[in-house]
This record gives structure tokens, sequence and C-alpha cells, in this order.
């Protein structure tokens, strides 16, 4: 299946959200979105992914 | 002392953690001045979880957290970024931030305002990035914001306070409101004049981040807030046109 993650296109095995971060080795503080709607961390995994979908994953990171 | 959603801050310079030139610096910077709230934001994880290491050492400086949602152009943008903020950083405030204009990075106050009535009806605390405009003001407070944060200047000018007089004029109007100068201070002097007014805290990054010593202008701007607190307290004298002299004239020696 195809995606777009943080704005890369991949081809990835995962069928759900929680299952995306563990493919893509992701640990730690992240927050999730699919297609611009923000998927809290508890429903990731009944999350199920469609090609096409769009998903971000954002880190704590400096801000003014 | 008025409370920041029930929160007093432990002195009123709340600082920006963006730019430094590195982590070391930007850790020194808080400890040294003793900067009580730290801004942050959320971006894309890459390779290395940098975002990890980042997120320990602000927790480690022991600060309160104000998450951002720099850089979001849209109602729908912001509310995504605060959800997710709120849910990586463990906290109810946002610094909602729309922006409007790519120059000036001006707050799209029309949209602020509906941002942030849907954030507070979902139980966000809202510090709301605003213009000096009375009256978005009122629609703020409306919307259920119990802070107001108008800019001094566009982000990262560094020219002060371009309308002392508007933002006198917020002071005056919202006696009960905490009310904070976000963005364009660039100098102490900036930063005092904002306390002097009677602001409650100011919110800077840039001006210590891209100073040639980032820790010695965050202590500075520490030095400044807090002086500009004592002398609103103290009642300042009101300007005149003409001398007045401070050393008594009875008792001077006739010399001529």
């Amino acid at each position: 299946m195809k995606i777009v993650l943080n704005g890369d296109p991949l081809e990835v095995a995962a069928l759900t959200l929680s299952d995306l971060l563990q493919e893509r080795e992701v640990s730690g503080r992240v927050a999730t979105a699919v297609n611009e709607e923000f998927v809290p961390a508890s429903l990731r995994g009944s999350c199920h992914l469609k090609d096409g979908d769009r998903v971000e994953v954002v880190a704590p990171m400096q801000g003014g | 002392m008025k409370t920041f959603y029930g929160t007093a801050l432990p002195n009123p310079l709340m600082l920006g953690t963006a730019q430094y030139p590195s982590p070391a610096i930007l850790e020194q910077a808080f400890r040294q001045s003793g900067a009580g709230v730290a801004t942050v934001s959320l971006r894309r994880e890459g390779a290395g979880g940098a975002g990890a290491a980042f997120w320990q050492m602000i927790q480690d400086l022991g600060v309160l957290i104000l998450p951002n949602t720099a850089g979001c152009h849209t109602v729908k943008e912001a509310v995504t970024t605060a959800h997710m903020a709120r849910e990586v950083f463990d906290t109810k405030w946002i610094k909602l931030e729309l922006i409007g204009h790519t120059d000036s990075l001006q707050p799209d106050v029309f949209q602020l305002v509906e941002a942030a009535k849907i954030l507070t009806e979902d139980g966000f605390e809202v510090f709301p990035y605003t213009t000096e405009d009375l009256i978005v003001a009122e629609r703020l407070l409306a919307a259920g914001c119990e802070v107001l944060m108008p800019w001094g200047a566009p982000i990262g000018s560094g020219r002060g306070l371009n309308n002392p007089y508007a933002l006198r004029a917020m002071r005056a109007e919202f006696p009960e409101v905490p009310l904070v100068v976000d963005a364009g201070v660039g100098l102490p002097s900036h930063a005092a004049h904002a306390m002097e007014l009677g602001f409650d805290a100011v919110l800077l990054n840039t001006a210590v981040a891209r100073a040639g010593d980032p820790v010695a202008m965050a202590q500075a701007m520490m030095g400044a807030v807090r002086a500009g607190k004592l002398a609103h307290d103290a009642d300042p004298i009101e300007a005149r046109d003409m001398a007045e002299a401070s050393t008594p004239v009875i008792g001077k020696a006739f010399l001529t």
C-alpha cells in the first residue's frame, strides 16, 4: 500500500497507524494525524490505513 | 498577582526555545536567567529522534511548557496542531498562532477567534497571539480566552513596542486580564517598557537566541522585566515638559 508519510510517498506493509509507527521504528513521544485529522495514541491500533492516506508524525521541537 | 488559568508564573519572562546556537546554550539561557515558561512546538519527526533529546532537556529544566501552533494558516490546521500538542506535551496550554500575512506574520484575527472558540470548548487553555485591536480582544475573551498576547512588533523584528498607545489602552480596558507582550522585543529596554505599561509578562525568543551571547541576553531580559514590573508597581511619576528642580533651593549659600 502506498501512503504519504510526513510528505514523502512510501510503500508500506502496515495496515494500521500503530503498525506503521512500528514498521518505521518510530518510538518516543510523537503525535499523529491522518488526512489532517488528529488520531490520539489510544486510537492508533484501530486506525486502518488506506491507499493514499496522508500521515503526519510529529515530535517535540524548539519553538518561539 | 494575576494567574494564567490558575497558575502563577514564577517571574514575568516567557522564553522561546528556537534558534539558539546549540542545545547547551539554550539550556544555559534558561538556567542562568531563571525564565519560568518555555515555548515549544511540534515538527515532523525525522530520522534519529531529535525530538526525544530536546524534550528530555526541556523536562529537566522544570519549567512550564507552552506549546505553540506556529506556522498555522487555517483554523483546521491550528486545531489539529493543538490537539497533537496537548497529547505530546501533556498540557492544556496552547499558544494559538494563526498567521495571516507572509511578510509581517500578522495574526489572522478572524480565524484566531474562531479557533480559540473551538479549542476553549474542547478544554484547552488558550494563549492567543493577537494584535492590539480591542474589539478582537473582546471577541477572544468572549470565546473563552483568559489571557491575551498582543504583539509588540512583528515576530523576530526586534523593533520593540510599535504601538505603546494601543498597548496602554488594552491594559486600561482589561485591567483584570493577564496580558503578555508577545513578539517584537529586541532589547531589554523594550521588555522593561512592556512591564512599565502594566503588562503581566513578556514572551520573546529571537532577541535572546540570536544575540551574540544568548545566555547574557537572557539574564539581561530577566533583569529588565523585573525592573519594569517593580517600576510599574512603584507608581512612576508623570513626564512633564519643563524642569522642576529636585534639589531644594531653600538654604542654598548666597555666593554671587
